[in-house]
């Protein structure tokens, strides 16, 4: 997003081309329909499984007296991870000024809204009385990390989904014209959402001024909200959570997995949306690039996380650490750091690995490493506390989660892809007038020859 | 009654209640189950005295005032929710309650996990207090240790729970609210000790609650509300037993507070065939054994036997004291329960 923008003239043959190029996927397609018909049918058999834990309690997950926290909680923290990158790409990289973020700032938010939106749901699925939910605010104490969650999570949710919206304030108002095959409703939607926007510099300056507020808050807000989520482990004394670099460790985590998603939507958009004018291999190949700087910095905090207490091996994180490196969670460990983290990292710091079809594959491969990776944060630790455990059943000594766990997981993935699916058919996925302003602007440069722009 | 106290109540009508209560309270009604004249009757339930001879009657009441009062004045009842509510969260005043377990003389005889499990409706394998097979290195001997939960002075459970469902009292117990909880198990996570327990399905007496529940209401259609009411007594959920238990709350070692109230050991304590427990008030500096029932000085006993408490290091701070397994009664079966690479499974 440019601050600069206080008036709207584009060309207006460059307008019309982008503008019908980027509504051309809007609307509900054949395809569509399926594959919403498809989550839905996947979402109502998953929440029969959520009403089987509802009914029978948490016995019916892996969790027990000692690992009392399992995948879950896991999953929480690779929601709320996730959903950070919005801030990632719109803040940082917007406020710093970098333009080729322009197409992309849009699915990153959606990314953001999608999870963060479904973020408070999980842990309403981890909680063994989810009828009191209203606790938490009736009873709330200040002092619990719990509350701080709530808190953040909530503020961060509400920034995010202003700043998907408020671009597309402008964007509404010049597809309004030009949906002729689209649904009454839709139309309809766009005339009430688009605010009376007539392109006129002041609502600019208004827009402009919010969005520049936003991008401000939502840093903090986003640094806030991982911080917080990492104190939920790190405020205990259990060897592979007491650690004072869980914050960093996490947020940097946390762009790495964010990145990894905005790639994979970006893939997709680009290839059944036809944008790849919009979304090409310079997009692909900087994203790259993002992401091996994200996974270096990551990679730098997990070797100090796991050398650290290797180097001094107390009693209870030697038992942390062999269970990781070389015992029961072995493999998932290494699997996660090897296949989620330093392979991917290598191989994408070569140009040919950045195309869109590699990266998209290395970027699945770091996704589905991060979310392991939580995973291995969260129970190894839960299974060696201070004191032995000794006379209880098997089940409570080591944690496998359920099938029914799986499916409530599973539940929550289909919930925000379900929001994502809808945002991205109901509203344009890209910026069509900071398109088109960017395209009228290379247009005037060309035809002036006053300057030549650099590659970026 | 303080500010905080009064959020307590959600109503202005329990809130009215609540302070009446008090101010009877403070008139001077025996502590323990006597709450007086309206209260009672808006708790549907009164169990009159008889009346005295001279019309007077001296009680301590619950701020350890000695009092007189007149007997006539005087209705007995059970407290009703909202009163053992009030009273479980404060705690006893002036007490500092405090354990101590002699590790020489435990042969595991798991009496004091039995007890704990009846009186507080727990399965065989969820514990309050579990004995432990301990071995500290691989050449020491192996000892078993009762562990309830250590009640810690600065317990890092209570501070991460995020309703307060779980709190410290004035007299040093570590309670839980179950009505409260709402399953998050942040405190389990938190807790150094493997303390907490949870009810991951319906507890071992849903069924018999659940008929309860249901006799009450066909009791109260009826208009038999005398008999309604002793019944609604017996199944109200009592803070300091914490019974019923409920599914998807937590549980854990309550220090008994329900038999503390009534000036009884603690359930585990008494239950002991073999002299392992001593239980007192820090206050008082003594600690009476359960099963001799002989009274110490809690500074000297600690002192004399080097008393020590679990994880210090943590900073805890805990209210459970443990004596060491030295010159141990019984013998331990095997030589060794340390794996080769010695460490605890
Ligand atoms: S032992 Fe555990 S549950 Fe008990 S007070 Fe200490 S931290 Fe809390
Ligand atoms: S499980 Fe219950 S008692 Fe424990 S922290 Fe959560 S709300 Fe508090
Ligand atoms: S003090 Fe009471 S609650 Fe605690 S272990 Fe003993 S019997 Fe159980």
């Amino acid at each position: 997003m440019s601050a600069s923008v206080d008036h709207f003239s584009p060309d207006k043959n460059k307008l019309n081309k982008i503008a019908e190029d980027i509504l051309k996927p809007v609307g509900f397609s054949k395809s569509f329909m399926l594959w919403m018909g498809f989550l839905t049918m996947v979402f109502l058999i998953c929440g029969y499984a959520y009403g089987i834990q509802l009914e029978k309690g948490l016995i019916v997950t892996g969790m027990r007296d000692f690992v009392s926290w399992g995948m879950y909680i896991a999953n929480f923290v690779f929601f709320v991870a996730v959903s950070l990158v919005g801030m990632l790409i719109s803040a940082v990289l917007g406020l710093i000024g970098y333009k080729w973020i322009k197409p992309i700032a849009r699915i990153a938010e959606i990314v953001a809204v999608g999870f963060a939106m479904v973020a408070g749901l999980v842990i309403v699925v981890d909680m063994g009385r989810p009828d009191r939910v209203h606790h938490v605010f009736l009873y709330g104490r200040v002092q619990s990390p719990i509350l701080w969650d709530v808190t953040v999570i909530t503020t961060y949710m509400t920034i995010s989904i202003l700043l998907y919206f408020l671009p597309l304030i402008p964007d509404l108002a010049i597809a309004k014209g030009r949906m002729n095959n689209a649904p009454k409703w839709l139309v309809n939607l766009y005339e009430i959402l688009s605010l009376k926007w007539n392109h006129s510099s002041k609502q600019f300056k208004i827009l402009m001024k919010s969005m520049r507020i936003l991008l401000i808050l939502v840093v903090p807000t986003a640094f806030g909200i991982h911080t917080v989520t990492s104190w939920l482990f790190a405020a205990t004394s259990r060897s592979g959570w007491d650690s004072t670099i869980f914050g960093p460790y996490f947020l940097t985590g946390a762009f790495v997995a964010g990145t990894a998603a905005v790639v994979i939507l970006m893939f997709f958009y680009r290839n059944s949306f036809k944008l790849e004018k919009y979304l090409t291999d310079d997009h692909f190949d900087k994203m790259g690039k993002l992401l091996v700087l994200t996974a270096l910095v990551y990679l730098y905090f997990n070797i100090n996380e796991y050398l650290v207490p290797a180097l001094k091996m107390k009693r209870v994180d030697a038992l942390h650490l062999h269970a990781l490196f070389a015992g029961h969670h072995a493999f998932l460990f290494w699997a996660t750091q090897l296949g989620g983290l330093i392979i991917p990292m290598i191989l994408m710091m070569f140009k040919p690995f950045r195309k869109p079809g590699v990266l998209t594959f290395l970027a699945v491969c770091v996704l589905i490493g991060a979310w392991f990776k939580r995973y291995i944060i969260v129970i190894p630790t839960m299974e060696h506390p201070n004191l032995p455990i000794q006379g209880v059943p098997e089940a409570f000594m080591v944690y496998s989660p359920t099938v029914i766990e799986v499916a409530v997981t599973l539940m929550t993935f289909v919930m925000s892809l379900m929001i994502i699916t809808i945002l991205s058919k109901v509203f344009p996925i890209i910026p069509i007038w900071e398109m088109a302003e960017e395209a009228s602007h290379e247009g005037d440069a060309e035809a002036s020859k006053t300057e030549s722009l650099p590659a970026e | 009654m303080s500010e905080d106290q009064k959020k307590k109540f959600t109503s202005d009508e329990e809130y009215q209640k609540a302070t009446r209560r008090d101010f009877m309270k403070k008139l001077g009604i025996i502590g323990g189950a006597a709450v007086a004249g309206s209260a009672a009757l808006v708790a549907g339930m009164k169990f009159e005295d008889k009346k005295g001879k001279d019309g007077y009657i001296r009680a301590v009441n619950d701020d350890n005032e000695l009092i007189t009062v007149p007997k006539s004045e005087i209705k007995y009842l059970k407290p009703d929710f909202t009163e053992l509510q009030r009273r479980g969260r404060e705690g006893l005043k002036g007490r500092k309650w405090v354990m101590v377990i002699n590790l020489a003389k435990c042969r595991n005889a798991r009496k004091c996990v039995e007890a704990c499990q009846s009186a507080h409706h727990l399965r065989p394998y969820e514990y309050h207090i579990n004995t432990l097979k301990m071995q500290d290195g691989k050449e020491t001997a192996p000892y078993y240790m009762p562990k309830p939960c250590q009640h810690c002075d600065n317990p890092p459970c209570t501070a991460v729970c995020p309703v307060n469902a779980t709190f410290k009292r004035q007299d040093g117990i570590v309670l839980i609210d179950n009505e409260r909880c709402i399953g998050c198990r942040f405190c389990i996570a938190a807790c150094p000790y493997s303390a907490r327990m949870f009810h991951w399905e319906q507890p071992k007496n849903h069924e018999e609650y659940m008929h309860h529940e249901e006799e009450y209401e066909e009791l109260m259609h009826h208009g038999k509300i005398n008999e309604a009411a002793e019944l609604k007594a017996k199944i109200d959920y009592d803070i300091e037993l914490n019974v019923p238990q409920k599914k998807g709350t937590i549980s854990k070692c309550l220090f008994s507070a329900d038999r503390l109230r009534e000036g009884k050991m603690p359930y585990c304590v008494s239950a002991c065939p073999n002299g392992v427990f001593y239980f007192g008030d820090e206050n008082e500096d003594a600690v009476t054994n359960g099963t001799t029932k002989e009274t110490v000085r809690l500074s000297k006993l600690l002192r004399d036997n080097a008393g020590y408490r679990l994880l210090p290091e943590l900073g805890t701070q805990p209210r459970v004291y443990y004596l060491p397994p030295k010159n141990r009664l019984f013998d331990f079966p095997e030589e060794s329960i340390l794996p080769e690479d010695g460490h605890h499974s």
